[in-house]
């Protein structure tokens, strides 16, 4: 069995800027396959940085990360990255945008169109697949960002609050998609935000960074039982849960 | 479409009704038609000399055509450098600033006492006038793609070769079209200057150029007047291709061709 490898493991991790100030000090963390962690923080806490090291996207400073045993760079296939904005080729019709990294990753027409296929009934743009980006509502340009992710089968996806500029209702409503989506594939999510609730909803757990220099202040174990539906905002558990992890958080602000 | 119809109707009667003062100014006034022609009298020279008109015309096409295609050529190759490496881009872009600041009037009797008469001067002329807004538009372009679509092309292993022709390349497009849609506008005045001093020496038919320079000479002012019509009209056909071809690329996804779909 290789249970011993870890999908995704920090050990004193560290960043730096050129200048020599650390945006990250000593991040030690072990993130389970089939984990749903929500990295939480004040802006300026370098959640984001975290997420850019683990994609490899950034090189470490300090420390050592791995993905499934591998350096990150060379577990990219594993990996798919969703960013805040959707970041879709404004030049490219939804279906095209959805089969980019396939294209990239050299799969042939037939292979392609017919995961794109997959994918965007998947996510419910099967409607919009000749559309281009700038006709699409937030929402559904996020969806189109999602499905391109999924389109090569990751592992492991990294979002860096994919979220943040939609309102507040197709919010709640991505995020219970996204949850139907990681239980149906059984991905390890890596989830970047600054909302609380947004962390207690989809996490099993949620790693708190306190500022200058980025650093663990405390991982929070999600106290919710079963899987979250919409009915689970109305719970009072639910809000006590995010009353919780929120003080948690203001002490990670020093307030 | 019945707006456009009346926008055209409005555009035709502009037009009607100052080419109609300008016959009126010049019966009322009796200036001599060497001085300045009407409109009769111009439509009677085009008339008459259409041929030469036609031969004239052609032959500035051709400079203008051909130095503007090599400036694209070249000048989108020279922006994939720049934007390959930066340190290059660094040392070699002031001198493109450089060629868009040299007063062609200046340079082109160098290249005629270089290159000899005939088109092919006449085109070199064009491609230098040609080429600095092309290579500083489409560098703009290229280099100025965000960060996070770089990061995404790398998260799926893209080749540098990838990045450049699915990502780089079609967001210059826009950037690209802006210069080249500058350089259409000037590559006309770029093959008149050069025919102006290249033109002279051939015996013969010459371009507009040229043809502008012997018909002042000549006080033919009607044909004169010919000429600058038709050396506006290739000019603007010029720029109206560009405008065409832009359009076809551009109007499916780009900010820019918005408006106009709104309407």
């Amino acid at each position: 069995m290789s249970e011993a490898i870890p999908e995704i493991a920090l050990r004193g991790a560290g960043k730096r800027f050129q200048s020599g100030a650390p945006i990250l000090e000593n991040i030690t963390l072990t993130i389970d396959r089939g984990d749903f962690v929500t990295i939480v923080g004040p802006s300026g806490c370098g959640k984001s940085t975290l997420l850019r090291l683990i994609a490899g996207l950034t090189p470490l400073s300090t420390g050592e990360i791995a993905v499934n045993g591998m350096t990150p760079v060379n577990a990219r296939e594993l990996m798919s990255f969703i960013f805040q904005d959707a970041m879709l080729l404004p030049w490219r019709t939804v279906e095209r945008n959805v089969g980019l990294g396939l294209e990239l990753e050299w799969a042939t027409r037939t292979a392609r169109k017919k995961k794109v296929d997959e994918m965007l009934a998947l996510v419910g743009l099967s409607a919009v697949s000749l559309a281009y980006p700038r006709q699409l509502s937030g929402g559904m340009k996020m969806r189109v960002s999602i499905a391109r992710a999924l389109a090569t089968r990751p592992r492991i996806v990294l979002m860096d609050e994919p979220f943040a500029a939609l309102d507040e209702m197709t919010r709640d409503r991505m995020n219970e998609e996204l949850l139907r989506l990681q239980r149906e594939h059984g991905w390890t999510v890596v989830f970047v935000t600054h909302s609380v609730a947004e962390a207690v909803f989809l996490s099993s757990r949620i790693v708190i960074l306190a500022p200058h220099p980025g650093r663990v202040h405390e991982v929070v174990q999600v106290e919710l039982e079963g899987y979250r539906t919409e009915e689970t905002r109305a719970s009072g558990k639910f809000e006590d849960e995010v009353s919780r992890v929120s003080r948690i958080v203001r002490g990670a602000h020093g307030v | 479409m019945k707006r456009q119809i009346i926008t055209v109707l409005n555009v035709l009667v502009v037009f009607a009704v100052l080419v109609g003062l300008w016959q009126a100014l010049v019966w009322i006034s009796g200036i001599p038609g060497y001085v300045l022609p009407g409109p009769s009298e111009v439509a009677k020279a085009i008339g008459a000399r259409h041929a030469s008109l036609l031969a004239s015309l052609l032959i500035s096409t051709i400079s203008a055509a051909g130095g503007l295609a090599l400036s694209i050529i070249a000048g989108v190759g020279i922006a994939l450098v720049f934007a390959q490496w930066s340190w290059l881009r660094r040392m070699l872009y002031p001198y493109t600033i450089l060629l868009q600041t040299v007063p062609i009037i200046a340079i082109t009797p160098l290249i005629i006492l270089w290159m000899g008469s005939g088109i092919w001067p006449v085109t070199v002329v064009t491609f230098i006038i040609c080429l600095a807004p092309i290579i500083a538009s489409t560098t703009q372009g290229l280099i100025s793609v965000d960060k996070n679509l770089i990061d995404l092309f790398l998260m799926h292993k893209a080749s540098p070769a990838q990045v450049l022709v699915k990502l780089r390349l079609p967001h210059a497009m826009p950037n690209m079209f802006a210069g080249i849609r500058i350089s259409a506008g000037i590559a006309v005045i770029g093959a008149i200057t050069g025919e102006w001093f290249a033109g002279s020496s051939r015996v013969g038919q010459g371009g507009l150029g040229y043809s502008i320079m012997y018909a002042s000479a000549q006080l033919q002012t009607a044909y004169l007047f010919a000429l600058v019509i038709a050396a506006t009209v290739l000019g603007f056909s010029f720029f109206f291709l560009v405008m065409l071809v832009e359009w076809y690329f551009l109007h499916n996804w780009h900010e820019s061709k918005r408006v106009a779909e709104a309407e």
